[in-house]
């Protein structure tokens, strides 16, 4: 007899993998029966081991670290190692795959050729003219520790890729940077060993590929799952470049 | 000739940014004025006369030492705020999808997510496009025909048939303003306080409130004009409304 702690799970999961020639998106339906804790994440892999092999996912971490495991459940984009399947109380759970990102196969997608594209784009390293010239023997210069907190909660970002499946202007506008891009190019702003000037982050994020063609939807803010203050720190951007040169 | 150049070396321009300003200021004024706007509407629901005192107060009469206003004043106020309207539609017009593959990826975004925010901003896409035509046949009557008078409006929604006109008007700017400022707010960081996510949400609340709380005020005007127009229906408009809105002002500020 099923109850609460062993209901059975019915997960509607999105097939499809562009490598077969003649292959067509289709839901196909898999039933797992669900176990106190159980993941999003755990489940899939039941049904890997259990039932199609074939089913294809990304993760590493299993532990909301590596940002690998995003996908769209029931709707939200969420990573599936923190979605806990008690969380859905009607027991159907459907899965799709991150839009905006390239397909690799089911719920598989390449997040990792957009984040390398993000990067090279705000330059994602210290800029530093002099950094040549310092001296490898001497001590490191020393930093506020407020500013260090600040820069390592705007490092906390996985590059799960969430908010750029959230946002409905990366959607609609592929070159536009999204807020994984804006929390990267704040932490450099931030960091004082970075010596960039207001005006060459303007020329990073001035236009409306950048910063001031965020339509303010706030999908970052409300799917992020490291809970960063992505509202906060695109409306601090916004000001700064608009208002600070 | 510098646009030709495609190098990284050329400069970014500030245009962009001064864009974003402005569809920010005029947007802010003009939500602000629509608010403004509604209240002294709806002094036609204490009577005419308080519609007719505070249509005198608009037409400077205060100025005047015959206490009849300028009109002009009006005309020029009007001008003003149809300047602002078509300078934020066209600064708005640019963040719209632009073609069908936009807007098939904002309206699979929507169906797929059903995110609220997403969903207020296309909300706001749909009641700037019905504003375009609605808010110019309005905007285009005030500046031609700028006396403001309690009778001349009834006759003007009943007669004229604006109702209609009017209560779309009046829905698609009520949620449009509300939601634009409460998204401006969002967007430049005002009001967020020491939480950013608390005050996103009573700001949401505020934004609902106020909606509900405009749209009804604007609902009980229009009926106001309507029962008004429909009895003054048969009366000419150039004899009787100088004579009733006069008596009517004269006996209300005598109290």
């Amino acid at each position: 007899m099923n109850n609460e702690q062993n209901r059975t799970l019915i997960f509607e999961i999105l097939r499809y993998n562009p490598l077969i020639k003649g292959d067509t998106p289709k839901m196909e339906k898999y039933q797992v029966t669900e176990a106190p804790g159980m993941t999003i994440f755990i489940a899939l892999n039941e049904i890997r081991e259990e039932q199609d092999p074939s089913i294809q996912f990304d993760f590493v971490c299993r532990a909301g670290i590596c940002g690998s495991c995003g996908m769209i459940i029931n709707g939200e984009p969420k990573l599936a190692c923190r979605t806990l399947t008690a969380n859905y109380p009607k027991g159907v759970i459907t899965l799709l795959p991150l839009p905006g990102f390239e397909l690799i196969g089911d719920l598989s997608v390449d997040t990792g050729k957009v984040m390398r594209q993000m990067s090279e784009r705000v330059e994602s390293w210290i800029h530093d003219q002099e950094a040549e010239d310092v001296d490898l023997t001497r001590l490191e210069e020393r930093m506020e520790p407020e500013i260090a907190d600040e820069i390592y909660e705007l490092e906390r970002c996985v590059e799960c890729g969430l908010c750029l499946s959230a946002c409905a202007t990366k959607r609609m506008r592929d070159d536009f940077l999204g807020a994984v891009g804006f929390m990267r190019l704040a932490r450099y702003a931030v960091d004082p060993r970075d010596k960039r000037t207001g005006e060459e982050f303007y020329e990073i994020i001035g236009d409306d590929d950048g910063v001031f063609g965020c339509m303010t939807l706030l999908g970052c803010e409300d799917y992020c799952p490291k809970d960063l203050p992505h509202q906060t720190q695109i409306a601090y951007l916004r000001r700064k470049m608009a208002l600070g040169k | 000739m510098e646009n030709l150049v495609l190098d990284n070396k050329t400069k970014k321009s500030r245009i962009p940014a001064w864009l974003d300003i402005t569809q920010s200021g005029t947007g802010l004024v003009l939500g602000l004025f629509m608010w403004v706007h509604m209240l002294l509407i709806s002094s036609i629901l204490l009577g005419a006369g308080s519609f007719k005192f505070v249509a005198n107060m608009m037409e400077l009469s205060f100025l005047s030492p015959t206490g009849e206003g300028y009109p002009i004043a009006v005309v020029f106020a009007v001008l003003g705020v149809f300047s602002l309207f078509i300078l934020h539609a066209g600064l708005g017009m640019r963040k719209f999808p632009s073609s069908y593959k936009q807007y098939k990826a904002v309206r699979s975004q929507m169906k797929l997510l059903n995110h609220e925010d997403t969903n207020l901003w296309f909300y706001q896409v749909l009641t700037g496009f019905i504003m375009f035509f609605a808010g110019s046949v309005h905007l285009y009557i005030m500046l031609t025909h700028p006396e403001i008078d309690p009778y001349i409006s009834a006759k003007r929604v009943v007669v004229s048939s604006m109702w209609p006109l009017y209560l779309i008007l009046l829905v698609a700017v009520e949620y449009h303003g509300a939601i634009g400022l409460y998204r401006l707010c969002m967007k430049w960081g005002w009001l967020a306080g020491k939480d950013a996510k608390k005050s996103r949400a009573n700001l949401k609340k505020l934004k609902k409130t106020l909606t509900a709380f405009f749209l009804v005020l604007g609902i009980l005007s229009l009926i106001v004009f309507i029962l008004i127009g429909v009895k003054h229906k048969d009366t000419n408009p150039n004899d009787s409304t100088a004579k009733i809105s006069t008596t009517i002002t004269q006996q209300y500020l005598k109290g």
